[in-house]
């Protein structure tokens, strides 16, 4: 096979002398270290997957976190055998962690999409570096959320149902319900999502083709890269297919998390009921996913020596939309408060009361004061640009995001209209280990994934060193 | 390449045609070639014979493929019957009449049979004590029947024995007592009231003149037996007529509740507490310790302590029956209250009482409860008497039971020669007098010193443990016998089934005491009614009615005796110190009742009964020390509600040690609104140690304290122990939060404007029907409804169970109830209202709503619950895939999900008990109540065949059918005559819940309180 990628290359550094990198123009200062040409760019985010030796701390999180899927494949198991009833889940809360798991889940991926569609389309050129990652975390976490919709029925083998296919009972969904078109969102949404970080790997599977050391390496990449030869014909229409499934991820974006939130604010649940969900959603969605990439960004450049990549620009800017996000969700909390005021409504009034003193009211203020107090420090620049504190700050959002969602399940079910029926949900072994186990399932994924594929986008990078600016100018008018 | 089989090859049948140069030129690697590509059977599609054999083939494999693939079928012989029963049609259920025995009184029951197989027991609108209603324990007894826990086998000494080894064992024990005209002799039995019963122990009796016959039943009437023979110096038995009663007291009665006859007093009381009947709606006084249902029905309650009661009883007496002596005086008792320091609770109260009694002369009535000594019994009769009452409101008549004793005296007796080493031979017929004799009588060790014994019983409980013969007792459904109602009236007990484990009837072992033991039950019952064994009419007619017409027992005129004034009047100057209980008056109080769901422990091993929310307080699975909130707080040492954990499922409470006597025994401490500060309430029936797996160690015994000379009440103290235990609560929240869920007013309130209850409700609770995005639904045939009268409801759960014998619900264990996953579709809740002190208690069934704009139906994902043509939301199990977020969406969280597999596919036993028409759930399906779909298209099916529509009152769902007040009312609210649409149309009407614009086809009757206008809310 002709290798006609390492030609692109060698024609581009010919263009540009790599000797004499051009030191960055204003605009892309920050994005990407100094120093660095196309092949260093190259070398260093190859290397991790072909040539560097494989860290022993590899081994040990990825060693945990195997355990850990393991344990939810244990309690999968043992679910599907005994029943949902090994969860806590009782009538009035017939959902809870499954429920609150999906949803945070999903809101995480969030963040990849946006990061990697629209930020595309807005021409953000900060997010190449993180966009590989943050993407790949999308699918997983979906993966992830995908677990609780299937498993949380009563007969997860009959989940299939849900979709509408021709049947011999001549029987279709019903299309008036939520959870119908969750399954509509959450199946567009991986497979687009899938999609498009493929589509985005190709040119980079087809470079670890090439430069992988051992055969098997070769075969591997080469299949995944499906005849990736860096034609012109294929740039053209890679780059075609890239904004089109960009725009189709786009309005997902938003589309994913307002359905999501639709299952609660179609319901008649009082907590639930509420009008300002899809937007409220979609900023948590943003906001926890943001706080998730940053919880991986941070040690990933650090124990990978990729703080060229991931720059403190990249850092600032996440943090800047996390500060943003955390804004609108806490307006959405004031909203759900003073509407609850103001409706006037004995049943609505209640919640906040409720969930401010009633017996999760730990569950409450945790979940404002992960969310909405803490956050605040963003406001300083010397937090914004301290990585220790930022990851602190990522997993308290992380837990702050789950807490939110349990509030709005757990404390709106558990008591809503007739006192009679008004009961606790208390956790059980299993819930925990569903929850642990699927936090596994994702940190084995993302280990898997930075040790055999490129955590960032090596081709994109290399579209940001100035010296392929000048090229671009060159070539694309 | 010619085919292997002959035939002609491809090429020369497409001669004509070719494809490709290969193909024309007839290459032989082109023939290969094609004969790898599409094998074997390329030839025969070229040819229609071989085209239409390879097409038979693949039909014969296909089909036998199919038949492999079916599950391979048990080796079950199916027989038909030779000759085909009269009557039976497969598919179709037949009704028995029989009767069920409980303290010595009989109530008649019907009891569906599936193919010679009881599934479902309902009451005998026929019998007196019935009317068609039917109580729990009754109800339950279907489980019980099939309990797999049963004891199976007659064992001595824990080894199984034929039965003719029981006999030759009993003759030789018989032998020696010839002698002694039988003085070794003992048979305890529990309250008799079976004249073919009685007969048989008569004719012991006489053999054996020097035997005894004891009885001890912790379920009888002892106290108004003693009562009586107090009163008018020999036993008679109270009937109450609450059709022809204006002014109920009840005196510690629980006569909604339990009691003889207390289905037949439900309805009469509730027939008369109806607001529409103004000036005769009944109005209820109750004076009690722990809330019962009387107490949460009654207008105007009084809580005091247990020995307090007396004490009031003794006031009341004294200011009614001193009206005999002064009939111009009325104005006199209220010269008293004009007194400067203002009245107390209780002397308003009993003032008030004391007026409205007074002013209903003859139209009053007061109840002494059973658990009351004898003395407020007499003092009962005493005031009724005094009253005009007797007559009237009150009926006395000869005693149901077979020669009452005073059972008390007749254990100690028995205890005393027992321990003197003067009783050889003891027979006790069903009852575990282990566990429910008083303490200090120590049965068991009394046991030990009987040389033979023998016990009877449906369990291997405690008492049979100490037994040498044990002996298993064949079933009320599968033995015959006879049984007498409350009034008398007698009904014959026939056997629905063979027994199910070899049992013996009490009949069966009394028999084996005679000369002729081979004789059956069915004959000795025949003989006892002289029936005709030529004319089989009359007889028939008993059975098929359930009743023996005119054998109700004959009225009695007594009087009080004279001492019995004296009795009533003469300690009345002083309430002190006559009664041993009331001279514990000042110290905290403990008292003993019979708990609500497996009265002494008999029902202990039924698990519908066991996880059957009891009243008031809404435990499952246990029992409790129940005493104030404000006892509560005070002994706990932390403010009420002093629990952890949830309002439903799972309440961690304080254990408590209870001492009195010398005794002790922990458990739980439960707080109960409405219970009297400073005395505490214990049900016994708990602590099992034997006696069927789910019997088996749930709760406390409190019978560990109760002493014969303090059987209902004792004097102890609560003592912190620092342990706490998790107690099962289906309801813990009854308050409304401000939410207008109970719609009630006084009947002042009510006569002003009939709808002014709802005015709390607002005119949001009825929104315009515009308000939905979707299409009204067309009902061209039927539209089913549902309405329940609040006000007649009494909380008793028959419903309950009826609904879960009928619809297969299962039960799901206390650690399931402890998660808040019960399975029952029609639940009742309690609510409060007023001061804790005195709360108004309301109960409210909630089943299905079955809504017009449902909730539910729109969330579901698979379309698995749908609005039905006659507006059911319909349940479609096989559909369900369990997400529950229909459950989430009900506003009145009616529906039930499976959590795990509750329902038991493996006890075959249990598998005869459910009913052939309804689906048995399996795990991670969600249910709920259907309005009986059965049962509705089983009489649309019956109308149907006859060419006519189903008429009103046809169907009744099994809740209606089974309800002793006759509070719900199902039927077509498209007929506008039909009972339901006139209930719906009542001003009193609403829909619950109504502002969420559900629309529910289920609507609320509201509930009205007959307030005396002196004493006032």
């Amino acid at each position: 096979v002709a290798n006609d990628h390492e030609v692109r290359e060698h024609r581009d550094v010919n263009a540009q002398d790599p000797l004499t990198p051009v030191t960055g123009s204003a605009e892309v200062a920050g994005v990407i270290a100094p120093g660095h040409t196309f092949s260093s760019v190259t070398q260093k985010i190859s290397s991790i997957v072909l040539t560097r030796p494989t860290p022993l701390g590899w081994w040990l999180g990825f060693g945990l976190a195997f355990f850990l899927t393991l344990l939810l494949f244990a309690t999968l198991s043992y679910l599907v055998v005994k029943g949902v009833g090994i969860w806590g889940n009782n009538i009035p809360v017939a959902w809870a962690f499954d429920i609150t798991n999906l949803v945070w889940w999903i809101g995480i991926g969030h963040a990849g999409t946006l990061i990697s569609a629209i930020l595309l389309l807005l021409k953000q050129t900060w997010r190449t570096s993180i966009n590989r990652f943050a993407e790949a975390m999308t699918l997983f976490a979906v993966a992830c959320a995908a677990i609780f919709p299937l498993f949380h029925t009563g007969r997860p083998w009959l989940a299939y149902w849900l979709f509408p296919y021709p049947n011999t009972m001549g029987v279709w969904p019903q299309f008036r319900s939520p959870l119908m078109w969750d399954v509509f969102a959450i199946s567009t949404y991986a497979t687009v999502s899938l999609l498009f970080w493929f589509i985005g790997l190709i040119p980079d599977l087809a470079t670890l083709r090439d430069r992988s050391p051992s055969r098997v390496g070769r075969i591997m990449y080469g299949m995944l890269a499906m005849g990736w030869r860096g034609s012109a014909m294929h740039w053209h229409r890679y780059e075609t297919a890239y904004l089109l499934l960009a725009g189709l991820a786009t309005p997902l974006v938003v589309s994913v998390h307002t359905v999501i939130s639709f299952d609660f604010s179609i319901g008649i649940v009082p907590g639930w009921h509420t009008t300002v969900f899809p937007p409220y959603f979609v900023a948590g969605a943003i906001y926890s996913g943001f706080a998730m990439v940053l919880t991986l960004a941070i040690p990933i450049r650090a124990v990978y020596g990729l703080e060229d990549f991931i720059t403190m620009r990249h850092i600032q800017n996440m943090a800047k939309v996390m500060l943003v996000t955390g804004l609108i969700v806490a307006y959405g909390y004031g909203t759900e408060a003073f509407i609850a005021w103001y409706s006037a409504d004995k049943y609505e009034l209640f919640v906040p009361v409720n969930r401010s003193t009633g017996p999760y009211w730990w569950t409450y203020w945790m979940l404002i004061l992960c969310n909405v107090l803490l956050p605040q420090i963003l406001w300083f620049r010397r937090v914004r640009t301290n990585v220790f504190v930022l990851f602190v700050l990522s997993l308290v959002i992380n837990v702050g995001m789950w807490l939110e969602r349990f509030v709005i399940i757990v404390t709106s079910l558990h008591r809503d209209f007739l006192p009679s029926a008004w009961g606790m949900f208390q956790p059980t072994f299993w819930d925990w280990s569903t929850l642990i186990g699927t936090l596994g399932l994702f940190v084995a994924l993302i280990f898997l994934f930075v040790r055999f594929l490129p955590m960032i986008s090596i081709f994109e990078m290399r579209t940001i060193l100035p010296a392929a600016k000048v090229g671009d100018d060159l070539g694309a008018t | 390449m010619s085919a292997p089989d002959g035939s002609p090859p491809v090429s020369k049948q497409r001669s004509r045609f070719w494809r490709t140069l290969d193909e024309r030129i007839d290459d032989p690697a082109f023939q290969q070639w094609l004969h790898n590509e599409f094998p074997s059977q390329v030839e025969a599609i070229g040819d229609p014979v071989q085209r239409r054999t390879f097409l038979k083939l693949m039909g014969a494999s296909m089909a036998l493929a199919g038949l492999t693939a079916c599950t391979r079928q048990p080796p079950e012989k199916i027989v038909p019957y030779v000759r085909q029963p009269e009557d039976l049609v497969p598919g179709k259920p037949l009704f028995f009449a029989t009767a069920m025995t409980l303290g010595g009184i009989g109530t008649g029951l019907l009891v569906e049979s599936h193919e010679g197989r009881p599934t479902k027991i309902e009451g005998n609108p026929l019998h007196p004590g019935s009317l068609g209603a039917a109580d729990v324990f009754s109800q339950a007894a279907i489980l019980g029947l099939y309990d797999p826990d049963r004891a199976k086998t007659l064992t001595y000494l824990g080894e199984i024995r034929p039965w003719s080894a029981f006999l030759g064992a009993i003759n030789l024990a018989l032998t020696a007592q010839q002698p002694l005209k039988g003085a070794g002799l003992r048979i305890l039995t529990e309250s008799i009231s079976s004249p073919t019963l009685a007969g048989q122990i008569r004719h012991i009796l006489q053999r054996y003149p020097a035997a005894r016959w004891h009885r001890w039943d912790p379920a009888s009437q002892d106290n108004a037996h003693a009562g009586a023979r107090l009163a008018f110096g020999q036993y008679v038995d109270t009937q109450y007529r609450f059709d022809q009663a204006d002014i109920i007291v009840a005196l510690d009665a629980d006569f909604l509740g339990s009691g003889p006859g207390c289905l037949r007093y439900a309805r009469d009381f509730a027939r008369r507490h109806q607001p529409q009947l103004a000036g005769r709606m009944n109005r209820l006084y109750a004076l009690e310790t722990m809330p019962s249902l009387t107490g949460a029905k009654a207008d105007h309650r009084l809580a005091l302590k247990p020995a307090a009661i007396a004490g009031v009883a003794r006031q009341l007496a004294e200011r009614l029956t001193s009206l005999n002596g002064a009939e111009g005086s009325n104005a006199q008792p209220r010269s008293d209250s004009k007194t400067p320091e203002p009245l107390s609770t209780e002397q308003r109260f009993i003032e008030g009482l004391v007026n409205d009694l007074r002013a209903h002369r003859g139209r009053g009535l007061i109840i002494a409860g059973d658990q009351q000594p004898a003395e407020v019994h007499a003092l009962a009769h005493a005031m009724n008497e005094a009253l005009g009452n007797v007559g009237a409101t009150v009926v006395y008549t000869e005693p149901v039971e077979a020669e009452p004793v005073s059972q008390l005296e007749s254990l100690r007796e028995l205890v005393g020669e027992m321990n003197a080493g003067k009783v050889d031979l003891l027979l006790i017929l069903a009852g575990n007098p282990v566990q429910t004799a008083p303490v200090d009588f120590d049965f068991a060790a009394a046991m030990g010193k009987v040389p033979l014994l023998a016990h009877l019983s449906l369990y291997e409980d405690e008492t049979s443990a100490l037994c040498h013969w044990q002996i298993p007792e064949a079933h009320f459904l599968e033995a015959w016998s006879d049984t007498r109602a409350f009034d008398g009236t007698a009904s014959i007990v026939q056997p629905l089934i063979a027994p199910l484990y070899g049992g013996r009837s009490a009949h069966d072992v009394l028999g084996a005491l005679s000369e002729r033991p081979e004789r059956s039950a069915y004959d000795l019952v025949r003989e006892q009614w002289k029936v005709d064994p030529k004319d089989d009419g009359g007889w028939r007619q008993w059975l098929h009615d359930g009743v023996i017409p005119n054998t109700a027992v004959a009225r009695k005129r007594v009087t009080p005796s004279a001492g019995v004034g004296v009795a009533a009047r003469g300690p009345s100057s002083r309430p002190a110190a006559t009664s041993p209980a009331s001279a514990s008056a000042a110290g905290f109080e403990i008292a003993f009742r019979l708990d609500p769901a497996v009265l002494d422990g008999r029902f202990a091993n039924n698990g519908w009964l066991q996880e059957l929310p009891k009243p008031i307080t809404k435990l499952t699975w246990d029992n409790a020390i129940l005493v104030s909130p404000a006892t509560a707080a005070r002994l706990s040492g932390a403010a009420y509600p002093a629990y952890r954990g949830g309002e439903h499922g799972t309440i961690v409470c304080d254990v408590f040690e209870i001492r009195s006597g010398g005794r002790t025994v922990r458990g739980p401490l439960f707080a109960v609104v409405g219970h009297p500060d400073d005395c505490a309430t214990v049900h016994l029936g708990y602590g099992h140690r034997r006696g069927g797996n789910t019997a088996r160690g749930l709760g406390f015994n409190a019978g560990a304290v109760r002493r014969s000379d303090a059987l209902w009440s004792t004097s102890g103290e609560l003592v912190k122990t620092g342990q706490t235990y998790a107690l099962a609560c289906t309801q813990y929240h009854h308050l409304m939060e401000g939410r207008a869920l109970i719609h009630a007013a006084t009947r002042a309130e009510y006569e002003r404007d009939p709808a002014s209850m709802h005015e709390e409700a607002g005119p949001e609770a009825r929104p315009a029907r515009t308000i939905t995005l979707y299409p009204e639904y067309k009902y061209d045939g039927h539209k089913w409804g549902m309405a329940i009268d609040i006000n007649a409801c009494i909380g008793c759960n028959a419903c309950v169970v009826a609904c879960q014998s009928e619809n297969n619900i299962p039960i799901v264990g206390k650690d399931q109830v402890l998660r808040g996953r019960e399975m029952h579709w029609l639940r009742i809740d309690s609510y409060y209202a007023g001061p804790p002190e005195q709360p108004d208690t309301y109960f409210q069934p909630v089943p299905c709503m079955q809504c017009e704009n449902a909730p539910c139906e729109t969330v579901c994902p698979v379309g698995a619950t749908v609005h039905s043509h006659e507006g059911l939301n319909d349940m479609v199990y096989n559909r369900c895939v369990g997400t529950r977020y229909c459950s989430n969406n009900c506003p009145y969280k009616v529906r039930r999900f499976n959590y795990y597999l509750y329902q038991d596919w493996e006890t075959p036993s249990l598998k005869l008990a459910r009913n052939p028409n309804v689906t048995v759930r399996s795990r991670g399906v969600m249910e709920k109540c259907t309005y009986c779909v059965q049962r509705i298209n089983g009489a649309k099916i019956e109308a149907e065949k006859q060419g006519r529509t189903v008429q009103d009152g046809e169907i009744q769902t099994a809740c209606q059918q089974t309800c002793p007040a006759e509070a719900i009312v199902f039927g077509d609210l498209n007929d506008q005559n039909s009972r339901v649409s006139r209930l719906q149309a009542d001003a009193r009407n609403y829909a619950l819940l109504g502002e969420l614009n559900t629309r529910p086809r289920t609507t609320y009757l509201g509930a009205v309180r007959n307030v005396n206008p002196e004493l006032g809310r």
